[in-house]
């Protein structure tokens, strides 16, 4: 069954600007979907519709088969939403937060205040149940709308920018959450600028840019179209004249050399030559995300085909 | 669940919230009023009143007394929904309830019930410090609980609609000060209509709140100057049109959607 269906989707705002020209996206139930773009591209305004915060102009949105216009409330009720801005009042408890917003959603108070037990002891706020939210510190904000979107147990779980502005720390244990809360069946969407993000989490991706979906496919079949990656080698001090033939390479500095390689050309030409010239490899990684590469030469190649119309 | 149980949950979900904050911030909300009346009792009342004597047959300090009830039931219905829809509003705290499947009808039914709430607390409250300052005869209690009920609904629901077309603190605090306080002042609080010459009887016939002070006086002391079915009637009608055009704004999602 499809979590999400949307068809022709089209926003004009007030004073005319198109932030969606009519895009089409469908999600499978059970999937981890990202949604990607650079800023302004549509995201935030597709996700606003399909909550319901933004009006749409024009087009369908379904969620597990309830329509957006004529089953609202059906719905809603399957979505979770975590806003890329907190939105909840800061003067509130914890507590008091999540189970009011599980009462929006007819979940009687009881039973929200022993489901805010269970989510908020796996977020790590159950400590903080009593106190205000203003009292809180970002990460802990950032799973508080976590826990606030799960109370009402929804079937899809929508994060716009979930760990922006969150350290690395947190930000893992966040995946691992969302990682486990997908494996037990709720389909999750989410939009992100970390392109590593969406690569470790996510097996579908949608790409959009200025209102447009450039790509729609699995991160598998998006990362075997890269053909050339760049890599880094440290390289033990005093070699700094060694040369890869057949390669692009260049010295960064005494001791880093960067080596783009074709993917089906291999490393092993690369290693022999340095061996053959005494230059000891101390380490070696990637140069960029390659979700990131491929990232920016499809919203380029968009935008060249735009041009050309 | 059916759907109306859920909404029904979310009623009960959005009112106790509402009595929350209020009571919360109680110093702000609550003794004020008891404070202010005060004042306006031994002022008015004790001090001017004695000098003034009858008004429509009734020692002054019982004739203004059922008027500043109204006007302290007035004043916290609207200033309650109107700084707790529009904080909402500000914080985007809002968005909780528009993600959610609550019905547009629920919504203002839990905002009008938590200013309602309030407004029957501070009714209680100065009806209380009243008793220190006249002895209080109580003609047709029916007429005193549908006027005060359907008063506060009313000005509940004006409070949500200034908050939903307010831009900025400013947008909320004009109506209470440029418009609910002559209105309330000139609507037969500390006087009798009939007092007044023809032309200004006539021009205050067109001000909805004697309706209401009226209405509330008539309860209290079985006398006023409108009759009590113009008055129920004029009620009526305005939370008619208020309702409508708070659905109507809330609904269509002006000043909350994009």
């Amino acid at each position: 069954m499809k979590a999400l269906e949307i068809k022709g989707l089209r926003k004009v705002y007030r004073g005319g600007f198109e932030a969606l020209k009519g895009i089409d996206l469908s999600v499978e139930e059970g999937d981890f979907y990202a949604l990607l773009g650079p800023n302004g591209a549509g995201k935030s305004t597709t996700i606003g519709i399909i909550s319901s915060l933004v009006n749409k102009t024009a087009g369908t949105v379904s969620v597990f088969g309830y329509d957006l216009d004529t089953q609202l409330a059906d719905l809603k009720r399957q979505i979770g939403l975590v806003p890329q801005e907190f939105n909840f009042n800061q003067f509130e408890t914890v507590q008091q937060i999540v189970v009011n917003q599980a009462g929006y959603y007819g979940v009687p108070r009881q039973l929200a205040k022993e489901r805010s037990e269970k989510y908020l002891k796996q977020l790590g706020l159950w400590d903080k149940r009593n106190e205000p939210a203003r009292s809180l510190s970002g990460g802990m904000k950032r799973r508080l709308m976590i826990a606030r979107a799960l109370l009402h147990e929804p079937k899809l779980l929508i994060l716009d920018e979930p760990t922006a502005g969150v350290d690395i720390e947190l930000r893992r244990s966040m995946w691992d959450y969302l990682t486990k809360i997908n494996e037990q069946g709720i389909t999750i969407i989410l939009t992100t600028h970390y392109l590593e993000e969406a690569e470790m989490l996510c097996r579908n991706i949608g790409i959009i840019d200025a209102g447009q979906i450039v790509e729609d496919t699995s991160i598998k079949r998006l990362l075997a179209t890269l053909s050339r990656e760049t890599f880094i080698l440290d390289i033990e001090p005093g070699h700094n004249g060694a040369t890869i033939d057949g390669f692009n390479h260049r010295w960064t500095d005494d001791h880093t050399i960067e080596v783009e390689v074709d993917k089906d050309a291999g490393l092993n030409r690369v290693f022999e030559q340095l061996s053959e010239q005494q230059v000891k490899v101390l380490s070696m990684r990637n140069k960029a995300n390659r979700l990131e590469e491929l990232f920016v030469s499809m919203v380029e190649q968009g935008r060249q085909k735009e041009a050309a119309q | 669940m059916s759907h109306s149980a859920s909404n029904f949950i979310a009623l009960k979900t959005i009112w106790i919230k509402e009595c929350t904050r209020f009571l919360r911030i109680w110093v702000q909300t609550l003794v004020p009023p008891a404070i202010t009346m005060t004042l306006y009792f031994v002022i008015f009342g004790s001090i001017v009143g004695e000098r003034i004597g009858e008004m429509s047959g009734v020692g002054y300090m019982e004739f203004i007394v059922p008027g500043l009830i109204m006007m302290s039931v007035i004043t916290n219905s609207y200033s309650n929904v109107a700084s707790s829809f529009f904080s909402a509003k500000f914080q985007r705290n809002i968005e909780e309830m528009l993600v959610s499947p609550v019905p547009t009808s629920v919504i203002i039914a839990g905002y009008v019930g938590g200013g309602m709430a309030r407004a029957m607390i501070v009714a209680v409250i100065v009806t209380c410090v009243s008793f220190l300052f006249a002895d209080i005869q109580i003609a047709h209690v029916g007429y005193v609980v549908l006027t005060v009920v359907l008063t506060s609904t009313l000005f509940c629901l004006g409070g949500l609609i200034n908050a939903v077309y307010g831009k900025t603190f400013d947008d909320i605090s004009i109506v209470p000060t440029f418009v609910l306080t002559p209105l309330t002042y000139l609507g037969g609080v500390f006087y009798s209509v009939s007092l007044l010459p023809e032309f200004w009887q006539k021009v205050s016939m067109a001000n909805p709140v004697l309706y209401m002070v009226n209405g509330f006086r008539y309860g209290f002391l079985g006398q006023s100057d409108v009759g009590i079915g113009i008055a129920i009637a004029v009620l009526v009608g305005f939370n008619v049109l208020f309702f409508a055009m708070a659905y109507y704004i809330l609904d269509k999602g002006i000043g909350i959607r994009s």
